[in-house]
């Protein structure tokens, strides 16, 4: 149907119509009310394609799914994480905070079978400061650093709003470091004792 | 006494739900959910509101004029309230049954019009006073066509009485005294020989007897909505101009009282609609020989069948121009004041005038 602006003064029978046309228009709306729009990802083909139909999202209850290359919160895997400390370097605003720790031995393979070296006693990740550009998870090596589809997540406290993804208590960093130490002092201790042997011999 | 309590009660619940189906309505037509959360499809959400109203503090301006102020709306709902005194709600069910029905509402109402310049003038607020100027120059004008309407369904009916006019629109016609040798025809016109006295149901509703009263009706309901300040006709309350117009100052108990007086008035000028052009609590099924649906669907007068029968009709009609008023107001835009005036003074007035007269000739072709 084609529509056309009413003139001024178009007679009653026009204005009769076009005011028909309006109820008619509020009551299509009413009797579509049974029908709600899909909560369906904007990489859907229907996603622009739903003309009719209630469109409030419930949100607690139900949420429009995120697209996978999304930039949401950030998630470290530290399972998988050599603590490289790549991601604290390319961190545009600084948000990760990483301590390392040598480890004395060999500590495990990701699973993509790279070998772990280091401990992480601090492995800090502040989503306040973070500006969701994903350097960090272009970057990472094993891929441990990815971004989750979780947006809803503020907090109260700012607090709060600071990851913490050790796999460290404090008491086993401390342990860790001392074994380091332990291992370092030894180390240098077989040094010197290498060292003045050498001396003798010389 | 009894009669006031449970036609307070009544209205309560009337009132309630509409002030529900006021936002679901508005929401579907608005491709929106509306309340959910109160309640199975946020249905306790109005009754939820009137608690939250009953424990907000009663604040009264200090520059306000505090016995205006105070008085206004009381005023303002017994104005309404006391409209219903008339109306019927069944065969041998009426508040208050006195012959001059129709008068006594129309006087009574008119009454509303001093608490709103009350309430407005007492705020001594200048969103509150110019939402009552508004207001009281709405009512008082479309008073009118109003009046004019109704007067045209009295002469058709040559009664004041909302009961007798009621009895007079199907087919328990004969059944009320003084009536009991008057016979309905089609159209009102006993010379297409159509005797619709037994027939009953849609054809012989006001509308029907005198098509004439089909343009008054039109009249009365555009008349009406500008009388409860509804859209397109609010602009005493005009949100986004007057804030909330006459009753900008008012919180908790008192608001609520406006609100209820607001909405009390809706119901009340499509009851008077209902009763006075769409055949009040008689039944729309007409009997068609065989089938007698408005004998099945009319009950035993002074029986508890008839009360039923009686009172669903009456509402289920009401609810129906209830429903047209909200989607009315979900649908136009807000008319101007001069538009407002115009339509009322230049358009429905002189229509309203040449109905009467129609209904007077229709009347002699009654007879």
């Amino acid at each position: 149907m084609e529509r056309t602006a009413l003139k001024h003064k178009a007679g009653f029978w026009e204005v009769t119509k076009s005011l028909l046309s309006g109820l008619r228009l509020t009551w299509k709306h009413f009797t579509n009310a049974g029908k709600r729009r899909n909560p369906v990802p904007v990489m859907d083909k229907n996603y622009f394609n739903q003309p009719e139909g209630l469109v409030t999202l419930t949100y607690p209850y139900e949420a429009i799914p995120v697209p996978d290359n999304g930039r949401y919160r950030l998630h470290n895997e530290i399972d998988d994480c050599i603590v490289c400390d790549l991601c604290a370097k390319i961190c545009p605003v600084n948000c990760i905070t990483i301590e390392s720790v040598k480890a004395t031995e060999e500590i495990g393979m990701t699973s993509d079978g790279t070998k772990k070296r280091l401990y992480a006693p601090v492995f800090d990740i502040d989503m306040a400061k973070c500006c969701y550009c994903g350097l960090c998870t272009t970057v990472c090596p094993t891929d441990c650093l990815t971004m989750t589809p979780v947006y809803d997540f503020a907090e109260v406290d700012i607090k709060n709003m600071i990851y913490h993804f050790t796999d460290l208590s404090p008491e086993e960093a401390a342990e860790k470091k001392q074994l380091l130490q332990k291992q370092q002092e030894e180390m240098a201790a077989a040094k010197a004792a290498a060292l003045a042997a050498r001396k003798q011999q010389g | 006494m009894l009669a006031f309590v449970l036609t307070l009660v009544l209205l309560l619940g009337i009132v309630i739900v509409l002030a529900y189906a006021e936002r679901k309505v508005a929401a579907f037509m608005q491709d929106r959910l509306g309340p959910t959360e109160a309640g199975p499809y946020g249905s306790l959400q109005s009754v939820l509101d009137v608690v939250k109203l009953l424990q907000k503090e009663d604040i009264i301006p200090a520059a306000a004029d505090k016995k205006l102020f105070k008085l206004a709306p009381i005023l303002i709902f017994a104005a309404v309230f006391a409209g219903f005194a008339v109306i019927p709600f069944a065969p041998e069910l009426v508040p208050a049954g006195i012959g001059i029905g129709v008068f006594y509402l129309l006087a009574i109402i008119s009454l509303d019009v001093v608490g709103l310049l009350m309430a407005g003038w007492g705020s001594n607020n200048k969103y509150a006073m110019l939402g009552a100027m508004r207001s009281v120059a709405q009512i008082v004008s479309y008073e009118i066509p109003a009046g004019l309407a109704i007067l045209s369904v009295v002469m058709v009916c040559q009664s004041l009485d909302f009961q007798e006019i009621s009895y007079q629109q199907g087919i328990l016609l004969n059944r009320f005294s003084g009536l009991e040798f008057e016979q309905n025809w089609l159209f009102g016109i006993e010379a297409l020989g159509i005797d619709t006295t037994k027939i009953g149901g849609i054809t012989t509703w006001n509308i029907f007897r005198a098509p004439i009263l089909l343009v008054a009706f039109v009249i009365y309901f555009i008349a009406s909505l500008a009388e409860s300040n509804r859209a397109p006709f609010d602009i005493p309350e005009a949100e986004s101009e007057l804030v909330a117009g006459f009753h900008v100052e008012y919180s908790g108990f008192r608001f609520a009282v406006l609100f209820l007086a607001e909405y009390s008035m809706m119901v009340l000028v499509s009851l008077v609609a209902v009763i006075l052009f769409l055949g009040s609590w008689n039944t729309p099924l007409p009997n068609l020989t065989a089938l007698k649906l408005a004998n099945w669907t009319t009950g035993t007068i002074g029986g508890v069948s008839g009360i039923l029968w009686g009172g669903f009709w009456l509402l289920s009609k009401t609810f129906v121009l209830l429903f047209l008023q909200l989607q009315i107001r979900w649908t136009y835009p807000r008319l101007r004041v001069d538009q407002l005036m115009h339509l009322c003074w230049k358009v429905l007035t002189p229509i309203a005038l040449a109905v009467v007269l129609l209904a007077g000739i229709w009347r002699l072709l009654m007879i």
